[in-house]
């Protein structure tokens, strides 16, 4: 097919090995510099070979990994927000060595976590096997709730707490939902590994019992819908996003989300393709809408700045299970364009509000405004950020909600009410919130910062381009895969 | 398999059952914790049974695994955190013994009706086993939900953990079952050095907003 075929390492070998050796060797490294250095080089490394998973010859879906059109789309978002928030990362993590909120000895385990999470993100991408893909998910939890209590203060340990077992008991519920799947394969495709495999398991799926494939739907969307963080499940997102390390907010936001979204797409696939089970569809309908409705309004009365974005995330997430859940072509097209978007920008977002709070050594909004008159660069990276995310054009959030919006207008009316009522309660409390941090009278230190801004601005100019014009091959790809999710 | 067989399966999967319900009256954290001791120690033997119904050596792994370490570490490393923090005198409950009782009976009502109508055409044992698991593992919930301090909390986790393995076991040829059996290990190594570690004594729950948003700085 192409000279990649030719070469001697399989990428997905390589994209899950690179961060694998990478985290090890980080362990071992001592010295700030170096390590920032070797994490950045490692992601950009995962994200070349993600990059030539597009050229590759894919091999046959083996027992536990496989390589399709679906997951590549995640594997390449994953892999490349991954890169730029390392870079962001480096010149982030410099301050907190500074001011003595990470000591060395944690700034190592705070790199080999960092790539073990990429690790198991992308595990969980391109695992076939919906058991690895359980252990693939519960290991990414597991490395973000250490990330998230790193500092180690009473509010940091809080917020682990509450995530690690609102995570745990949502990974228990998933399992039990996995371990109903497996069930409900027994009687057709008997027992052992192939019973958990998911090509295996969409071929046969007409022949499976549906009441239970139904039952398992019900826990595996609970299961996973606590990781993608929908109401009311969410409790633990917020605090998670506030306390941890910005970097790992930007993750978190960016793209644990998705992976979470992806584990619960591939099941919806499963019962579609099972005529006689229940359509997953007006579950995921009635609990995105229920997110973003109740987010918009809990965005109002947000007083810590990450906190309030770590609210808009839990919208946007309402948005894009809404959009699959709605399903159809024009739907599944704006909720996976809705899903990149988000990624791009709300990590974008993040990587100022780190800076910006590190600046102002406060979270709270009140403490924070004039950003465009001291920090000029972060103050309208800011506005960028946030006019994107709030959805307004020419950015490519507005697309993909006005695609969102216009297919549910053409198809359930009255659905549209609740969605674009939510789309305006949150947009509302945006532009309130951004008035005061970004304009007025300047307020505290107004200390120059030392911030890298080319992840900011290469996310927002992104963000910004597929809102002015999509490349026709780029169309043509997400309308390929929004017709595979059906 | 033959009749005796199968009532020895279901007599232990159902004594995980009950020994969940003990779980949910007790008000004292040793207590508690020795009845956690029994609920492991009975998963195991049900999951050795299991291994030696289906022949499936594996599972004498998981078995040992419930055995040695749910059963006897952790409850002994619990016994001396509870030590250490002095918390051992009793356990706040957010609702009282009576309704948990109640509402533990309505969950295994409901389990016993979902399941046993969902799985109709699956091997008996297997959906009656499924049936169990699921009530061992809303009854953790339960627990969850109706306790506020962080020891009692981290127990009911691990009773619903040892529903899913109940669950699992009884799912027939199940891979990856010791895997995820070790991975739920592991899992509960880390939440229990975490309680000792940062001294947690209360749960952080949503039910006390006001304490919540105190505390975060949203409300004067």
């Amino acid at each position: 097919m192409s000279a990649f075929s030719a070469m001697p390492i399989d990428p997905v070998v390589a994209v899950l090995a690179t961060p694998l050796a990478a985290a090890a060797l980080l362990a071992l490294l001592p010295g700030y510099r170096i390590t920032a250095r070797l994490n950045v080089l490692a992601t950009f490394v995962t994200l070349l070979a993600a990059a030539s998973l597009f050229f590759a010859e894919r091999p046959e879906p083996g027992d536990f990994l496989m390589v399709d059109d679906l997951n590549i789309v995640f594997v390449a978002l994953n892999t490349f927000v991954g890169f730029t928030t390392s870079v962001f990362s480096a010149s982030y993590i410099g301050h907190e060595l500074a001011i003595g909120r990470l000591t060395p000895v944690y700034l190592r385990f705070y790199h080999a976590m960092y790539q073990i999470l990429m690790f198991a993100m992308n595990l969980a991408l391109v695992a076939n096997n919906i058991g690895l893909m359980w252990v693939a998910i519960e290991l990414a939890t597991l490395t973000t709730v250490l990330m998230v209590g790193i500092y180690r203060t009473h509010e940091a340990l809080e917020a682990a707490w509450k995530y690690f077992i609102l995570g745990s008991v949502g990974i228990a519920l998933a399992l039990f939902g996995t371990i109903l799947v497996y069930m409900a394969a027994l009687p057709v495709v008997g027992e052992g590994m192939q019973a958990m495999v998911w090509t295996t398991l969409i071929q046969s799926v007409q022949t499976f019992d549906p009441a239970m494939l139904n039952l398992a739907f019900i826990f595996l969307l609970l299961g996973y819908g606590t990781k993608v963080g929908l109401a009311p499940l969410h409790a633990w997102l917020p605090d998670a996003h506030a306390e941890g390390p910005t970097p790992i907010s930007a993750v978190l936001s960016g793209l644990l989300l998705n992976v979470a979204v992806y584990a619960v797409l591939r099941f919806k696939l499963l019962l579609a393709a099972n005529e006689a089970a229940l359509t997953p569809g007006p579950l995921m309908v009635a609990m995105g809408l229920t997110s973003l409705v109740f987010a918009s309004f809990m965005l109002y009365r947000r007083r810590d700045i990450k906190r309030l974005f770590a609210y808009s995330s839990i919208e946007h997430m309402g948005i894009i299970i809404f959009a699959f859940g709605m399903g159809g072509p024009l739907a599944n097209f704006a909720g996976l364009l809705h899903m990149v978007m988000h990624s791009l920008t709300k990590s974008a977002i993040f990587f100022t509000v780190g800076h910006i709070a590190q600046i102002k050594g406060t979270q709270s909004i009140a403490d924070i405004r004039g950003l465009t008159e001291t920090h000029p660069w972060l103050g309208w990276g800011l506005v960028l950020g946030v006019m994107a995310i709030a959805g307004l054009p020419p950015f490519g959030i507005f697309m993909s909600e006005f695609l969102v919006v216009s297919s549910t207008f053409a198809r359930e009316p009255l659905l549209a009410l609740p969605l674009v009522f939510g789309l305006i309660l949150g947009f509302g409390a945006l532009l309130l919130r951004l008035n005061g941090l970004a304009f007025g009278v300047p307020a505290g230190s107004t200390a120059p910062s030392e911030a890298s801004y080319l992840p900011l601005f290469a996310h927002i100019a992104l963000v910004l381009a597929a809102g002015l014009y999509l490349p026709p091959p780029l169309v043509a790809w997400f309308q390929h895969v929004a017709s595979l999710l059906g | 398999m033959d009749r005796l067989a199968f009532d020895i399966a279901h007599l232990l999967a159902g004594g995980v059952l009950l020994v969940s319900f003990m779980m949910l009256y007790q008000d004292r954290l040793y207590a508690l914790l020795n009845v956690f001791a029994l609920h492991a120690f009975v998963l195991a033997l049900s999951v050795a049974w299991q291994a030696t119904v289906q022949d499936a050596p594996h599972l004498y792994w998981t078995a040992g695994i419930a055995l040695v370490f749910k059963a006897i570490v952790i409850p002994v490393a619990l016994h001396r955190i509870v030590q250490r923090l002095g918390i051992h005198r009793s356990i706040e409950t957010v609702v009282g013994v009576g309704p948990t009782m109640l509402a533990g009976m309505a969950l295994v009502a409901l389990s016993m009706v979902v399941m046993l109508r969902v799985t109709e055409d699956a091997d008996p044992l297997a959906r009656e086993d499924l049936a169990f698991a699921l009530s061992v593992v809303l009854l953790g919930l339960l627990m969850m939900v109706t306790r506020r301090n962080a020891v009692s909390q981290v127990v009911g986790f691990m009773s619903l953990e040892n529903g899913l393995v109940l669950a699992a076991t009884g799912a027939k040829g199940m891979p990856l079952v010791v895997e995820i059996s070790v991975a739920f290990s592991i899992l509960i190594a880390f939440i229990v050095i975490g309680i000792f570690l940062f001294r947690i004594r209360e749960r952080f729950d949503t039910v006390d907003l006001q304490a919540l948003d105190r505390f975060r700085g949203e409300r004067e």
